[in-house]
C-alpha cells in the first residue's frame, strides 16, 4: 500500500465518520432523555435520502403521506390523553400541530413533486417531512410508554423500527436511489481530491455539532433537555415537562438522521433497508461512548468509519464483520471497569 | 380566610400497602405547618403525593383548585414547590444553571429578579456559581435545592427533612431562612425528624404515626404535649407514657 491509498482511506473514512457522529450524538441524546435506544435512526436516515432523492428525481414520496397519517393517530393519542379534562383550545392546537402541518407539507410536497423542484427546496422539504415522523412516532409509540423499563422501551423501538422498514419498501419500492450533489464540483489538493460533497458533509457536521453544544450550553430548552438527562424527578419539580424534552429529542434526532441520508445518497446509493446498518454504526460509536458521552461518541465514531474504510479496501467481505467487532474488546473492556449498570430506578 | 393548602381524608398506598391513612391537613397563608414523626411514619409519602409524584386518593386543593387532574408540572406551575429528601440537583451542572432551570415556567424578566433574591438568601450560592452542583457540600446542596424551588416563585414550599445529615450550625442557618420565607409571604410546609427546631419555628404542627395524625395542633401545644415531649423531644415528664 502506498501513501496515496492510505491517505484516500483515511479520507473516505472521515468522511463516513462524519456521519456515523451525528448519528451517534442522536442516539446518545435520544437515550441520556428519554431512555429509549433509537433503532429507528437508521430509518430516519433512509427516509431522509430517498425522500430527498424521489422529490429530485420528481417522484411523490410516500413520507409525506406517512407524515399525515401519523398525525392523525398523534392526535387520536392527544384526545385520548386528555379525555378527561378536554377544552376547545387544547383540542385547537393539536388540530394545528398534528393534521393542518403535516396537510399543508403534503399539499406542498404534492406541488413539488410534480415540478423537479431545486435542490433547496427539496431538502427542506425532506428535512420537515422525516421530522414530523419522528414527533409523531415519539408521541404515539414512545410517550405512551415512558414510564417504563429501558427493555420495554427497546422493544417498542425494535417494533418502530421493523415498521418504519416495511413502510419504506412499500413507499420506495426494492430498487436503490441515488440523489443529486448539494454541492457539485471538486478541487484537488496535492493527491486528495475534494468533492463538495465531501466539503457539504464536514460542513453540516461541524456546523451540527458546534450547534448543538451552543443550544445545550446556552439557551433553556438546551439546559433543560440536559436536566431531563441528568435527573428526571429534579426536571420534572422543576416544571419541565420529560415529554417536551422527550419531543426536543426525537426532533432533533429525526433532523439529524434525515440530514445524514441527504448527506449520504449523493455518494452511495441507498435502498430502503440501508440506513438500518448505517445506524448500527453511529449506535457502535455510541456504544464505545457508554451511551453518555457526547465527545467519545465523536472520536469513536472517526475511529469506526476509518476502520470501515480500511477494512473494505483489504476485506472487503468482511467490512460490517470487522467493524461491529470492535464492539466486543469495548464491551469487555466496559464490563470489566464498572459493575453492572442497575436499571434506573424513578 | 381559606387555606392554602387544604388536603382531606388522603389515602397514599404502595401496592396493597397503605402508607398513608385517612390524613387531613390545612396549611394557612404565611404560615409555617410542619410534619414532625419518626423514621417511616409516612411523611416523605404524603408531601410526594401532595405533589403528584405518587397517586393520592382523597381531596387536595391548593389556591382554590382541586390538584387531582393536575400532574407534577401543572403543580409546580401553580406555585406549589418542593425540596425532596434527596434533593434531586442536576449535579453535572453548575450552580446557576440549576437555578435558572428553577424558573423554567416563570417569565424571563421575572427570573433574573427571583436569582438576585435567592443569591441575597443565600450569599453562599452566588459564591459558587459557577461551581458543579455535585461538588458542593451538603448543606449548599441543600440550599440550592431550596433555591431552586424558589425560583419557581411558589406560594407553598414543601421542604422535606432539610435538616438531614447537615451540621448543626447549618441547620439553625436553613431554619432561620425558612422563617425569613414566611416573614415574605411563602407559606411553608416541613417535614422534619427534627422535631425541636421544627417545632419552634412552626405555626401549626401534625404529628404522624404509622401513616395516621394522632396529634395536631398549635405548635406551641404540641410541643408542650408531654406524649411528644417524650417520644420526639427527648424529654421525660413524670408518668408519660412512651411508646
Amino acid at each position: 500500500m502506498n501513501t496515496t491509498i492510505m491517505l484516500f482511506l483515511l479520507q473516505d473514512g472521515i468522511t463516513n465518520g462524519a456521519i456515523y457522529a451525528l448519528l451517534g450524538l442522536a442516539l446518545v441524546l435520544v437515550f441520556a432523555v428519554t431512555r429509549v435506544i433509537l433503532i429507528p435512526q437508521g430509518e430516519f436516515v433512509t427516509y431522509g435520502a430517498l425522500t430527498y432523492a424521489s422529490l429530485a428525481a420528481g417522484q411523490m414520496p410516500g413520507t409525506a403521506k406517512l407524515a399525515l397519517a401519523l398525525g392523525i393517530g398523534a392526535f387520536a393519542f392527544d384526545l385520548f390523553a386528555a379525555r378527561k379534562a378536554l377544552h376547545g383550545r387544547l383540542i385547537l392546537r393539536s388540530i394545528v400541530a398534528n393534521i393542518v402541518l403535516p396537510a399543508i407539507v403534503l399539499a406542498l410536497t404534492v406541488y413539488f413533486a410534480a415540478q423537479k423542484p431545486p435542490v433547496a427546496v427539496c431538502i427542506a422539504l425532506s428535512l420537515v417531512i422525516v421530522a414530523m415522523i419522528g414527533l409523531f412516532l415519539y408521541r404515539i409509540a414512545f410517550q405512551p410508554l415512558a414510564h417504563t423499563s429501558v427493555l420495554v422501551l427497546l422493544i417498542a423501538s425494535v417494533g418502530v423500527h421493523l415498521a418504519l422498514q416495511g413502510l419504506g419498501l412499500l413507499f420506495f419500492g426494492a430498487e436503490g436511489q441515488r440523489g443529486p450533489a448539494v454541492l457539485s464540483g471538486s478541487f484537488t489538493a496535492g493527491a486528495l481530491r475534494f468533492t463538495g460533497q465531501s466539503i457539504t458533509v464536514y460542513g453540516i457536521t461541524i456546523a451540527f455539532i458546534v450547534g448543538l453544544w451552543l443550544f445545550f450550553g446556552l439557551t433553556l430548552y438546551g439546559k433543560a433537555l440536559r436536566a431531563t438527562a441528568v435527573n428526571r424527578l429534579g426536571a420534572r419539580l422543576a416544571g419541565i415537562r420529560t415529554t417536551l424534552s422527550g419531543q426536543i429529542a426525537f426532533l432533533l434526532a429525526s433532523v439529524i438522521g434525515a440530514l445524514s441520508g441527504i448527506m449520504i445518497v449523493p455518494i452511495t446509493t441507498l435502498y430502503y433497508d440501508s440506513g438500518f446498518l448505517i445506524g448500527l454504526k453511529g449506535f457502535v460509536a455510541a456504544i464505545i461512548g457508554g451511551l453518555v458521552s457526547y465527545p467519545l461518541t465523536a472520536v469513536a465514531a472517526l475511529f469506526v468509519g476509518i476502520v470501515e474504510a480500511f477494512s473494505s479496501f483489504y476485506a472487503s467481505n468482511y467490512k460490517e464483520v470487522i467493524v461491529f467487532m470492535l464492539l466486543i474488546p469495548v464491551l469487555l473492556l466496559r464490563s470489566l471497569a464498572a459493575p453492572a449498570v442497575e436499571e434506573e430506578k424513578d | 380566610m381559606s387555606a392554602l393548602l387544604s388536603v382531606t381524608d388522603a389515602h397514599v398506598a404502595y401496592g396493597k400497602v397503605e402508607a398513608v391513612r385517612s390524613v387531613s391537613l390545612e396549611v394557612g397563608q404565611n404560615q409555617i405547618v410542619t410534619i414532625v414523626g419518626a423514621n417511616g411514619a409516612g411523611k416523605t409519602t404524603l408531601l410526594s403525593a401532595i405533589m403528584g409524584i405518587l397517586p393520592l386518593k382523597g381531596r387536595v386543593v391548593f389556591a382554590g383548585q382541586d390538584l387531582s387532574r393536575l400532574d407534577i408540572e401543572d403543580r409546580v406551575a401553580m406555585g406549589l414547590g418542593l425540596v425532596p429528601e434527596h434533593r434531586e440537583l442536576f449535579v453535572t451542572m453548575n450552580v446557576e444553571d440549576n437555578l435558572e432551570l428553577g424558573a423554567f415556567r416563570i417569565e424571563r424578566s421575572k427570573a433574573k429578579a427571583s436569582m438576585e433574591r435567592v443569591y441575597g438568601l443565600f450569599p453562599r450560592l452566588k459564591e459558587r456559581r459557577k461551581q458543579l452542583a455535585g461538588t458542593l457540600s451538603g448543606g449548599e446542596q441543600q440550599m440550592l435545592a431550596m433555591g431552586r424551588a424558589l425560583m419557581g416563585e411558589p406560594k407553598l414550599l414543601m421542604l422535606d427533612e432539610p435538616s438531614l445529615g447537615l451540621a448543626p450550625i447549618i441547620v439553625a442557618d436553613i431554619f432561620r431562612i425558612v422563617t425569613e420565607l414566611r416573614a415574605s409571604g411563602v407559606s411553608v410546609l416541613l417535614v422534619e425528624q427534627n422535631a425541636q427546631a421544627a417545632l419552634k419555628i412552626a405555626d401549626q404542627a401534625y404529628v404522624m404515626e404509622l401513616g395516621e395524625f394522632v396529634l395536631s395542633g398549635k405548635a406551641s401545644d404540641v410541643a408542650a404535649n408531654e406524649r411528644v415531649a417524650a417520644s420526639y423531644l427527648g424529654f421525660q415528664h413524670e408518668g408519660a407514657s412512651v411508646l
